[in-house]
């Protein structure tokens, strides 16, 4: 049964193959094929063809897009979206600290998470219900906007890095499925250490740290992600400009109908930028998503197997 | 066993230890749980401390702890409100609204891929409706403002196309009839694909051996779905319609506010997009009245997420806790 659904999985999510029930076809199967293939074919264009509109604006001239030319191929071609988001004041420097955010961020979230995983893998520890307990409450009821903005100000992360890496440093659902994967290290491998008297801490390091490369990878992109298109914390907890993450920069352009002008300071840039401003909020949208959406399909048997591990009971 | 292993490892034999004697044997697991456990409480259960600024008349001088106690005030203000039926009435419109569209599409469109026949096509479909899933909510309503520009966007050229070239769109990123809409449909667009993985993975666990068996008493494909694929993911559809309804009263900040304008308002205004307004907008700064208002929401949620656990358990036998 178990090795059935692994090949089922493999036919379903890639690299399967056929059923043998799905040779031979009768003519009714044969209809159902069609309109099935119909329908997932129209949902695949609707996903699409925003992706390929977006794509094909950003490409095309400021004039070809202001005057709605562009479908879903580049009309005159042109990269001068592209050259401009970089002259827009702010984009570089944020697109920086995103890029420092996303992997200080990643890197104190998987540490964290590993170190409350790992103990409350173990069916030894002693007072296990209650640290479970502790955590999983946290999912369910939070103190609110407010109270946790005045807990902030108190320990005075308030517009430092510290408010972008901190708060959230670990999520108890992403703990969740890293214990979960290792519950399931075979406990033979325990015992045996154990009776050759590794500690608990020797144990981490030498044998279930080793052993989680795939979890660990799993937690890596979710927090990755995640980082990467935070806005709220920066919304909420910055004012400096020099520590704005991409996501605000963004909102300032693509959700603005004139690019600000107080954003813009000197009269060479808001020149260049003159009835650029949709061409502009095009190629920021590809220059912001395109490290993700670039990386995920090779990575994407991984985001998969997140949502697995996640799905099983722990 | 800890007992054994200790008896093993040292030659004596151990009677009986009490659970702080062996809690001090771990004493390295909870060095590892030291900082997460640190991190839980600054970051989750003191803000928890504070929720009793809901209860009081808060003063930047005084602090939380010296502000005058005013028990259910805030919340009578909030329910005398004008703005109490319709904060809440648009929460709950746009989140029974996506429930209600946006639970069943992923199912189908689940059972739909699995019935492909050609691997590569639906390894294609799965790649592209994942990608939406990844674009992050600021992209997301950028997206949303150029496809629905009257002007240029793919909405205005539809529109022309049906409608005649000479006819104006109108722009429904001002109109608050539209906004539930674009709010949900949206959402779908974004979730569809990365909302059938769990389903997909449900669907693994169906066994070949029952599709033969329909097929040879002469069950269509399409009946192989209603009889075979379908009760197979059942738990899995229970447990996540549970939680679903469960986070019924957490529409979300980002998305919502990001959508947001004067215009649109009337429908736009949900219960996290109030709360930040009674809190941050110069105007109002009112700390109690806005932990309040949302301490009021997380109480409703937690209640909600409690009942549906309780149906679930008695209904499906598959609980949360």
């Amino acid at each position: 049964m178990v090795t059935q659904t692994k090949a089922n999985m493999k036919r379903l999510f890639g690299k399967g193959q056929l059923q043998a029930t799905d040779i031979y076809l009768t003519r009714s199967d044969r209809i159902f094929h069609v309109i099935n293939n119909i329908i997932v074919s129209l949902l695949f264009l609707i996903v699409l063809l925003p992706l390929i509109n977006v794509l094909a604006s950003s490409f095309s001239s400021a004039s070809a897009v202001n005057s709605g030319k562009v479908l879903l191929w580049p009309v005159d071609f042109s990269v001068i979206g592209y050259e401009k988001v970089f002259v827009y004041p702010g984009v570089w420097r944020s697109y920086g600290n995103t890029v420092f955010y996303t992997v200080a961020g990643t890197a104190i979230n998987v540490i964290v998470t590993l170190l409350a995983a790992y103990p409350l893998s173990r069916r030894d520890l002693p007072f296990k219900g209650f640290f479970m307990f502790l955590f999983t409450f946290t999912m369910m009821f939070g103190g609110g906007m407010i109270p946790t903005y005045l807990v902030m100000k108190q320990i005075g992360v308030i517009n430092t890095v510290w408010a972008m890496l901190l708060p959230g440093a670990l999520s108890v659902y992403n703990m969740i499925i890293a214990r979960t994967f290792m519950q399931n290290i075979p406990m033979d491998l325990f015992e045996a250490a154990h009776l050759d008297g590794c500690s608990d801490a020797r144990y981490f390091t030498m044998i279930a740290l080793p052993l989680s490369g795939t979890m660990i990878s799993v937690l890596t992109l979710y927090y990755a992600v995640g980082h990467w298109n935070a806005y709220f914390n920066a919304f909420l907890y910055l004012n400096n400009r020099d520590l704005m993450p991409l996501q605000i920069i963004l909102r300032e352009v693509l959700l603005s109908t004139q690019i600000s002008a107080d954003a813009i300071v000197d009269g060479d840039t808001a020149a260049a930028l003159a009835g650029m401003s949709d061409l502009l909020k095009y190629s920021l949208i590809v220059v912001a998503s395109a490290p993700i959406l670039c990386l995920y399909p090779f990575l994407q048997k991984y985001f998969v197997k997140g949502v697995m591990i996640g799905s099983l009971k722990g | 066993m800890a007992v054994k292993r200790a008896e093993a490892r040292t030659g004596r034999v151990i009677h009986r230890k009490s659970i702080w004697m062996k809690a001090a044997q771990r004493w390295q697991l909870y060095l590892f749980l030291l900082i997460p456990v640190v991190y839980l409480i600054i970051f989750c259960y003191w803000p928890m401390a504070g929720v009793q600024i809901a209860f009081r008349k808060y003063k930047i001088r005084l602090g939380i702890w010296g502000s005058q106690w005013v028990g259910w005030y805030q919340f009578e203000k909030f329910f005398s409100s004008y703005y109490f039926g319709r904060v809440v009435g648009n929460t709950l419109r746009l989140s029974l609204y996506s429930l209600i569209v946006g639970f069943p599409l992923p199912v189908v469109f689940a059972l739909q891929l699995n019935a492909m026949r050609a691997a590569r096509g639906r390894k294609l479909v799965q790649t592209v409706t994942y990608m939406p899933h990844f674009i992050s909510t600021v992209v997301m309503v950028g997206i949303i403002n150029q496809m629905l520009n009257p002007t240029f966007g793919l909405f205005g050229k539809f529109y022309r196309m049906i409608n005649g070239m000479g006819s104006t769109p109108p722009n429904l990123l001002l109109s608050s009839g539209a906004f539930p809409h674009i709010y949900v449909l949206s959402g779908i667009w974004q979730g569809l694909g990365w909302s059938t993985i769990i389903y997909t993975a449900a669907l693994s666990a169906v066994d070949p051996s029952l599709h033969e068996a329909a097929t040879i008493d002469g069950a269509t494909r399409f009946q192989r779905i209603l009889h075979v694929d379908f009760p197979t993911i059942v738990p899995t559809v229970s447990i996540t319609l549970i939680l679903r309804f469960g986070s019924i009263m957490g529409i979300g900040f980002d998305k919502t506010y990001l959508l947001q304008n004067n215009a649109n308002l009337v429908t736009s205004e949900v219960i996290a997009t109030f709360v930040y307004k009674q809190a941050f907008d110069s105007s109002n700064m009112d700390y109690s009245y806005a932990s309040a208002i949302g301490l009021f929401n997380s109480v409703i949620g937690l209640f909600m997420l409690a009942l549906m656990n309780q149906i679930s358990r008695k209904v499906s036998e598959s609980s949360l806790w």
